[in-house]
């Protein structure tokens, strides 16, 4: 091999390292895996819908049409048929892509942004602030998840943003511990050592060298906290705590499907089926992008 | 290891308080008083000042908390306003049946789902190993609330096989009963047995794979003991912490299942307290709930350290 290198001569060396940096780079190993491809294909779809929901959308979705309440899927030009007030299924299913989707994103992001910050404060500071933060942390996460979210709702009142805020402060203590943990493996290594030798500030130490350095783990995590933040806000707006009709979101949709199982049960098979199929596009991604950044996870 | 189990259950105390803290906090930020909700939208001002008085909700915040703290730990869990009964009495009335179906439905899932990951390894590549991942996949993602209605939608709508709402009853026999539980519990179970079959797989593959492994099969030994001897043994420490997560989230499971199949359990109670800003009741059952999280974490973790003893090590600094 090295025989070889030296006789395709300097040029040719670098450029097959690079080739071999290029497939060892994390994406191309995530093109690999074919299961973790079919998830992001899944939300691709899924995106196109959020974007697009006004350009795509057959209909008005909260044009009533009494007269044609209940239509079974395909009847009068609607592909999934009409609800119990007579509005365009699908065209509700894509709006409410919007809201299910960016509460469930925004969320993940809520929680991921204050978990970052105390798991790194937690994590660097150790001692007393460690200790307390932990336990509060802990105090959260004694509490069953739904639970936590119902509580919040019920002070917050319902609305995307609310919902958006609460499931997001339940999550919080996930990211928290995840990134805490990481901190205590990283911060004693010889590289934030020489970092700290050269006068570099705490600040500048923390979101300069120790976060990138962290940030895989937390990048699964928001994968999958994604796809349960989507189960979440549907779960809320399934108890009639979280988005309230007219607004379409898959949730809301669900929840008057529920009443109508005898006469119209297509309403509550479309919009949980989306549910279903989007949360594992983003549980196979994030499945995906673990093995792919956790050497540990090797297949 | 008797330190370290004595500083684990030292650990819960905080965190007890903190749950308590937060309950507290919360049930009183949920906006509307529970005296006009109590006594209705016609009730005179009066009756209201004198409901609020009773119920004490005039005392300072920090009086409320520390009788409330009181009498928590006399056991004493305060009186619901809308039930107008014992808030502990409540509780224990409706606890065992949630447990009912949510241990039920955790039983099912390790004698179902470990099985399958444990095959699954062994016979990693097969149809039967792609197969049971991709339902298990499909499985974590459920939104449970979903699989409960195409439940009802099935079963009792369309086939009429079982009932889809309540608990029956004993007078009308144990099967009544059995019949009334088996769909919240299918319910129930689907996440659990997925999520036991993908981990006891991963982690299986990962001892299958070990060295010492491989050379107990040098050595000749029954493929059968290897794995369910050697192997299972030594694959066991993330099973019981999803376990612990499990039996944990499967109390969140039962709040969206009893909401479904209006089962008389712990969920419907705090749904409805909700509803009624039954402050007491809501603080009860959360509390409850929280501390029962609380201890089966400190289980799980007790066994942790049994079946791992590295664990045990690294706390007690180099004991070796």
């Amino acid at each position: 091999m090295t025989e070889k290198k030296d006789l395709l001569g300097i040029e040719a060396q670098v450029e097959m390292l690079n080739k071999e940096r290029k497939s060892n780079n994390a994406w191309n190993k995530l093109k690999r895996n074919k299961t973790a491809m079919f998830g992001l294909v899944i939300i691709c779809i899924m995106v196109f819908m959020v974007i697009t929901a006004d350009i795509i959308s057959p209909y008005d979705p909260n044009a009533l049409d009494l007269g044609n309440a209940y239509s079974k899927p395909g009847v009068n030009g609607h592909i999934f048929g009409t609800d119990e007030f007579g509005r365009d299924l699908l065209s509700r299913i894509i709006y409410g892509s919007r809201i299910s989707i960016l509460v469930a994103v925004g969320a993940t992001l809520v929680a991921g942004a204050i978990g970052l910050v105390l798991g790194l404060i937690s994590g660097y500071s150790g001692g007393i602030i460690d200790s307390i933060l932990m336990r509060i942390m802990d105090g959260m996460m004694a509490f069953p998840f739904v639970l936590l979210a119902i509580l919040l709702m019920t002070i917050l009142g319902s609305g995307a943003v609310n919902v958006v805020l609460a499931i997001g402060i339940a999550n919080v203590p996930i990211f928290a511990r995840i990134v805490r943990g990481q901190v205590l493996v990283v911060k004693n290594e010889e590289y934030c050592n020489a970092v700290r030798v050269l006068g570099a500030s705490n600040f500048r130490l923390l979101f300069g060298h120790i976060l990138p350095n962290i940030i895989s783990p937390v990048i699964v995590q928001a994968t999958l906290s994604t796809a349960g933040s989507i189960i979440s806000e549907a779960a809320l707006s399934f108890l009639g705590l979280g988005i309230s009709p007219p607004t379409a979101s898959w949730g809301n949709i669900l929840r008057g499907g529920k009443d109508y199982l005898n006469t119209a049960p297509h309403i509550a098979m479309i919009s949980g089926f989306f549910i279903l199929i989007t949360v594992l596009g983003f549980n196979l991604l994030g499945d995906g992008i673990r093995d792919v950044l956790d050497p540990k996870m090797k297949k | 290891m008797v330190k370290t189990f004595l500083r684990r259950l030292l650990q819960i105390i905080p965190t007890l308080l903190v749950v308590v803290s937060i309950t507290f906090v919360i049930t009183r930020m949920i906006p509307g008083n529970p005296a006009v909700t109590l006594l209705g939208p016609q009730a005179s001002v009066e009756d209201i000042a004198k409901l609020e008085e009773e119920l004490g909700l005039n005392d300072s915040l920090w009086k409320q908390y520390t009788d409330y703290v009181g009498k928590l730990l006399k056991g004493d869990f305060g009186k619901s306003y809308s039930f107008n009964q014992p808030v502990a009495k409540l509780l224990m009335d409706r606890l065992p049946n949630t447990l009912l179906i949510s241990l039920t439905s955790i039983v099912l899932a390790i004698l179902i789902g470990i099985p399958i990951g444990i095959i699954s390894a062994v016979k990693q590549y097969t149809p039967f190993d792609y197969i049971s991942m991709v339902l298990a996949l499909i499985g974590v993602s459920m939104p449970i609330f979903w699989l409960g209605l195409m439940l009802v939608l099935v079963f009792s709508v369309n086939l009429g096989w079982l009932p889809s709402l309540g608990m029956g009853s004993l007078e009308n026999g144990l099967k009544d009963v059995i019949l009334h539980m088996v769909l919240p519990v299918t319910c129930l179970t689907t996440i659990p047995t997925a999520t036991f079959a993908r981990i006891t797989r991963s982690s299986m593959l990962e001892v299958i794979n070990a060295e010492y492994i491989k050379s107990i099969r040098a050595g000749g030994l029954k493929e059968g003991v290897i794995i369910y001897k050697h192997a299972l043994k030594n694959a066991l420490p993330p099973i019981v912490t999803v376990l612990g997560i499990q039996l944990a989230s499967s109390f969140t499971g039962a709040i969206l299942t009893e909401t479904i199949f209006s089962w008389p359990g712990m969920g419907t109670l705090i749904v409805g307290a909700i509803e009624n800003r039954d402050y007491m009741l809501i603080q009860g059952a959360v509390v409850l709930t929280a501390a029962a999280f609380v201890f089966i974490n400190l289980i799980v973790d007790i066994v942790y350290m049994i079946i791992n003893p590295k664990v045990n090590l690294d706390n007690a600094k180099g004991g070796e």
